[in-house]
């Protein structure tokens, strides 16, 4: 089967995650693996495993352009806001993994179809990720006053590029909630946990509802957790909902698959795996 | 040698311990009261700062900037400070309309291993001329190498000082003169430490902190705060006053905002209940008290077990969620010996 070729711009732990999952994928293969920097382990470890990469970041894809179709951005938000014009002017398929809010948000259970027709999505945030679809089940069956989550990841998994945009991390989570979500009244909350051993990514959703009807609920919420776990198999719900202290709660853990970092960082693939299933469903449409 | 500053935590740490229901007439009072009595700043706000008002950690009465302005139109001497942890709060939504309510300072907090999550927020105040602190919250739980790391990281970013948080009042004497005279030694800008007293050492951890170089003590009239309650601002003035230390507070201006104020606005008196001496053996965040109270009383377990496990998990400042998740788990126990579960926990 032929293959759509994908860059990746940005090397560190969502980079390197990223080209785990491209390089298991039938439908996509890296084009290139691109950095800024010399010292990065993340292009050693690709230039081992045969895979082309550069230091040259955005400008090798400007200067070699039939080096893949879709992008990856892995870098940060203020880097993703330079290169988002750029990648369209190369008319590349931008799937930004950064905070920045540049394109359409995307979660793929939630607005797949939508996502393939745009030139740049945004995959929010991993908190985003595991959460807005839970918002969104919760609010198409309940008048929703006021929601709230909570992610917490932990600390190893939280690279240099997370922790420079925990700001843009915080509010976009929140803007995602509110847009994609359908909440009006939104908040989010980011905790990050050093404990050794570390904790696996924990995600908790409060609504406040006016007498809710928990039956539809918990099918609600049920349902979306089996349509996320099609490509993200290691989430689950741990807690809920149940209706405790006058609040609808659920909590969702998500396991890593493991591929560049260990199972606890599924912070890395809840939004490696969206991005992943998006680029997937894009190569299979221009492979048909 | 310069004096010591009080940054009086009264109005932001005493929120924790009447779930944030702080009234405008007990800030209007109490700012009224304080604003010439010496202390260096007065922060206000709800316990975990700007944004915090939440399900997670408890919904304020009054909104952020309420407090802020209602606090702002009370002092005239007194700087007006605001404690933001980033995750709970953002720039945009939290640290500009503080600015645009008149807050002169600013704490910026974050766990004691995640000082790069505080950058953003310091350089961004720094950038405007803000008088901004680095806060390192439940320091106990890194070794002093780590804190020296961490604390060194917010004076690259500009930090004023940096703030040791005792949130667990799980502070030996031992490991506060071994980290504070650490940090001293190292920096070249203020340390601060911020006692709790589960074990009742909060006055005595503050004193030996000051003896060690620490330069700011972030406290509380009547120990009014999160959990066992905060260092009793007036108590320690008392101290230093007895071993000659010349000090800007004025301590019958704080004993008596202590009494016709902090007094009628706090809901317990602040003794040592078995509640909070637990939360400091377990090294757990004062502030979870109330709702591990909440979830205890809901699933019918014993709220000490809950602080026991929570001890044993780890659990940092903010992750509030998980108190529900231990409760119902204890109230479906695997072992019923409570007694071995509370040793196997200690270990």
């Amino acid at each position: 089967m032929n293959k759509i070729k994908v860059g990746i711009i940005g090397t560190g732990n969502i980079g390197s995650d990223l080209l785990m999952k491209v390089r298991k994928s039938d439908v996509l293969e890296c084009g290139i693996f691109a950095g800024h920097s010399l010292d990065s382990k993340g292009i050693a470890r690709a230039r081992e495993m045969g895979v082309p990469v550069t230091v040259n970041s955005i400008r090798y894809i400007e200067e070699n352009p039939d080096c893949c179709e879709i992008v990856f951005d892995a870098t940060s938000a203020k880097v993703h806001t330079a290169n988002a014009p750029i990648l369209k002017k190369l008319g590349k398929y931008a799937i930004d993994l950064t905070p920045a809010h540049v394109g359409k948000f995307c979660v793929p259970q939630v607005n797949l179809d939508e996502a393939l027709e745009l030139d740049n999505v945004n995959c929010i945030t991993c908190g985003g990720q595991a959460t807005v679809p839970i918002a969104r089940a919760i609010s198409q069956v309940a008048d929703v006053d006021y929601l709230e989550i909570v992610a917490t990841i932990a600390s190893k998994s939280a690279g240099i590029g997370t922790r420079n945009n925990i700001d843009e991390f915080t509010q976009t989570t929140k803007d995602a909630l509110m847009e994609l979500g359908g909440i009006k009244n939104a908040k989010a909350i980011i905790i990050l946990n050093p404990a050794e051993p570390p904790i696996t990514m924990h995600n908790t959703v409060y609504a406040l509802i006016n007498e809710p009807n928990m039956e539809a609920i918990t099918k609600a919420v049920h349902e979306t957790e089996a349509a996320i776990r099609k490509y993200v198999p290691g989430y689950r719900i741990v807690l809920g909902p149940i209706y405790e202290n006058g609040r609808v709660t659920t909590s969702v853990e998500v396991t890593g698959s493991g591929d560049f970092l260990p199972e606890y960082a599924g912070n890395l693939d809840i939004i490696t795996c969206a991005a992943v299933e998006i680029a997937e469903n894009y190569a299979r449409r221009k492979l048909l | 040698m310069s004096r010591i500053r009080f940054f009086d935590a009264t109005l932001r740490d005493g929120s924790h311990a009447i779930k944030h229901q702080l009234t405008e007439k007990t800030i209007a009072d109490y700012c009224e009261a304080m604003d010439d009595a010496g202390m260096y700043t007065i922060v206000v706000g709800h316990g975990n700062g700007l944004g915090a008002s939440s399900l997670q950690v408890g919904l304020s009465r009054l909104p952020d900037e309420v407090m802020l302005r209602t606090a702002r139109e009370h002092l005239r001497h007194t700087k007006l400070g605001a404690y933001m942890i980033p995750g709970f709060g953002t720039i945009q939504d939290n640290l500009i309309p503080a600015m645009e309510n008149g807050v002169d300072l600013f704490k910026i907090g974050c766990h004691c291993t995640e000082a790069d999550t505080t950058r953003q927020h310091i350089e961004f105040l720094r950038s405007k001329d803000k008088e901004v602190y680095g806060i390192l919250m439940n320091y106990h739980m890194a070794s002093t190498e780590r804190i020296l790391e961490e604390a060194q990281k917010m004076q690259s970013y500009g930090a004023y000082g940096v703030i040791l948080m005792d949130s667990a009042g799980a502070s030996t004497p031992e490991l506060v003169k071994k980290t504070i005279a650490t940090l001293v030694d190292e920096m070249h800008i203020l340390v601060g430490f911020h006692p709790h007293n589960n074990m009742g050492l909060a006055v005595a951890n503050a004193y030996i902190a000051i003896q060690e170089g620490a330069r700011i003590v972030d406290g509380t009239l009547r120990g009014f705060g999160a959990g066992a309650g905060n260092v009793q601002l007036e108590a320690l003035s008392a101290l230093l006053t007895k071993e000659g230390y010349e000090l800007n507070q004025n301590l019958y201006q704080m004993m008596d905002a202590s009494e016709q104020i902090v007094r009628p606005a706090m809901a317990e008196d602040r003794a040592l209940t078995d509640v909070s001496i637990v939360s400091g053996m377990a090294g757990v965040f004062s502030s979870f008290k109330t709702q591990v109270l909440a979830a205890s009383k809901e699933f019918h377990v014993d709220p000490r077990d809950v602080f026991m496990e929570l001890g044993k998990r780890k659990v940092v400042g903010g992750q509030e969620d998980i108190i529900v998740e231990v409760a119902q788990e204890l109230s479906h126990p695997v072992s019923d010996d409570a007694e071995s579960y509370m040793l196997e926990s200690l270990t």
